[in-house]
């Protein structure tokens, strides 16, 4: 795998072949580790960072994962090819922009990703389309069995798997589900989801952190604690949890078309006839107009364009993909002309003939 | 009264200390022109941001550190109370022992609980893997009282005197051999 080539694909978790895809982007379950024998990667000195690597990258060249894997050495990587690996969820952004030896290796389906000497030694992701959590966390469990015999995790009976950052501690499990909950937005209705998962301590939160207005209508709903519940215990609250907004969403996206069919039929037009047609664009305009597409496309309101194909727009108008497709540096206006051009090509194909 | 500092109109109900990259500004407005202020302060977005996974959650929560504690340092990687507490990261496996006591209460504070329920390493020592799996059991064992979950319950408490006992006759033959 070259990151050239990657311009042209996108990761199986688009593809938006699992169960619930219409609402359901993605979900992802992440694991920390680290090695018992080492101080974690913040304390480490440059030599022990190269020690950890070496280490980790030998360990999980002879694991038993299943899946061949890329290997990208990211301090070697220029700042444009970080970024682009950052869209595609492959690494982190603390990942993208940290000091010393880091590495990540990715499976070619680009489903799992293995980031060394991230905030932790180890952190193993694990992504799927749609809601199939329960195949993340299958998957996962192997992978850091397979792992574990070539070496000696940092553990305590009472704090569990001991990572850098105390919020991690336990289980290291961060398990995330990202809805695009368009009508429950439109509604206001988004608010009372918020609150009902605050109280059951689970965090939501806009594709921009908190505080920010969530673009092109994403939330992210995930596990706030890992001490004290098991793995199946946090995931199997989120399953409990997701179908609930699904519901809702989907309730929500009824009424919009009792209420004023024409109206929204209208609005999701013009969103398409934007995206078609514009001659410059920016980042946040096009994600605000595909997320109505994306839903037009749900409630069968638009019938030549395809739910993979959305998705993958969402990630390929986003800066470091433009650059990459487009072979050059650009800046903000430059990319705004460019991602127009892009979306025009890509939206005016008269049929979709995209997979699935 | 004040009069709205925006559209110099309605009179100002709204008094707001906006704070940007430290400039300071004062801002005096009325209904309607606040409402379009939060709206606006709310839709800027980074836009450099790519649609990623955030990772960043929890926060850690502000709980206050006497001088007594903030000068504790673990003898493993060097790192004191003080500095993990404005850094966020601990230094190394070994702080979760130099720094127990302290960290109890936040780890508490974080999770709610302070004692690691789920998967365990398949290296872990034979010994303490089953004391593990006894502490976990247990810990099932109780919830599965609580949900009034009598059949679970009663698998449980089978599967616990099971390894108790298992235990125990490994430590029996020990002392014979001895």
């Amino acid at each position: 795998m070259d990151l050239e080539s990657l311009t042209n694909t996108s990761g199986e978790w688009l593809r938006a072949n699992g169960p619930e895809s219409d609402i359901v982007i993605s979900c992802r379950v992440r694991l920390a580790r680290n090695l018992a024998q080492f101080p974690f990667p913040n304390k480490a000195s440059d030599s022990v960072l190269d020690e950890i690597e070496t280490c980790l990258h030998d360990t999980i060249s002879k694991s038993t994962i299943g899946k061949p894997l890329s290997y990208f050495k990211v301090n070697d990587l220029d700042e444009l090819d970080r970024q682009f690996l950052v869209e595609r969820q492959l690494i982190s952004r603390e990942h993208s922009q940290g000091l010393g030896s880091r590495s990540v290796s990715v499976s070619e389906e680009e489903n799992i990703s293995l980031m060394v000497n991230e905030e932790d030694h180890l952190r193993i992701q694990v992504l799927h389309s749609g809601f199939a959590l329960k195949d993340c966390w299958n998957e996962i469990d192997q992978l850091d069995d397979a792992i574990e015999e070539h070496v000696t995790y940092a553990f305590s009976e009472k704090f569990g798997y001991l990572t850098s950052c105390p919020t991690n501690v336990g289980t290291g499990i961060r398990v995330s589900v990202m809805l695009h909950l368009p009508a429950l937005v439109i509604t206001k209705e988004i608010q009372k989801v918020f609150q009902a998962l605050q109280k059951i301590n689970l965090a939501v939160r806009g594709l921009y952190g908190e505080g920010s207005q969530a673009m092109g209508d994403f939330y992210q709903i995930s596990n706030q604690s890992t001490l004290g519940e098991s793995e199946e215990k946090i995931i199997n609250n989120i399953e409990e949890v997701v179908p609930r907004i699904i519901e809702y969403e989907r309730r929500a996206r009824v009424a919009l078309l009792e209420e004023n069919k024409q109206n929204l039929h209208d609005q999701i037009s013009r969103a398409y006839g934007i995206l078609q047609n514009a001659q410059t664009i920016s980042s946040e305009e096009t994600m605000h107009l595909l997320s109505s597409v994306r839903m037009g496309i749900n409630l069968g309101l638009i019938d030549d364009l395809k739910i993979p194909t959305v998705n993958e727009l969402f990630i390929h108008t986003q800066p470091a993909h433009l650059q990459k497709i487009q072979k050059e540096k650009l800046d903000t206006g430059e990319r705004n002309t460019s991602r127009a051009a892009y979306l025009r090509k890509r939206l005016n194909n008269g049929t979709d003939h995209s997979q699935n | 009264m004040k009069k709205c500092t925006r559209c110099d109109n309605k009179p100002a109900t709204l008094h707001i200390t906006d704070i940007q990259d430290g400039v300071v500004e004062a801002l005096h407005l009325c209904q309607s022109c606040a409402e379009e202020y939060f709206e606006s302060a709310e839709q800027a977005p980074n836009i450099e941001e790519p649609v990623a996974f955030a990772d960043k959650l929890p926060e850690i929560p502000d709980i206050e550190v006497d001088s007594e504690h903030a000068n504790l340092i673990c003898p493993n990687c060097g790192i004191s109370f003080a500095e993990f507490r404005s850094k966020g990261r601990l230094g190394c496996p070994h702080d979760y022992i130099s720094f127990e006591e302290e960290l109890l209460p936040l780890l508490e504070n974080i999770h709610g609980g302070t004692q690691h329920v789920g998967k365990y390493p398949k290296r872990a020592p034979d010994a303490s893997r089953k004391q593990f799996e006894l502490i976990r059991l247990r810990n099932e064992l109780n919830l599965a009282v609580e949900d009034e979950d009598y059949e679970e319950a009663a698998r449980l408490r089978d599967t616990i005197k099971n390894i108790s006992q298992n235990a125990g006759e490994d430590e029996q033959v020990s002392e014979t051999e001895t």
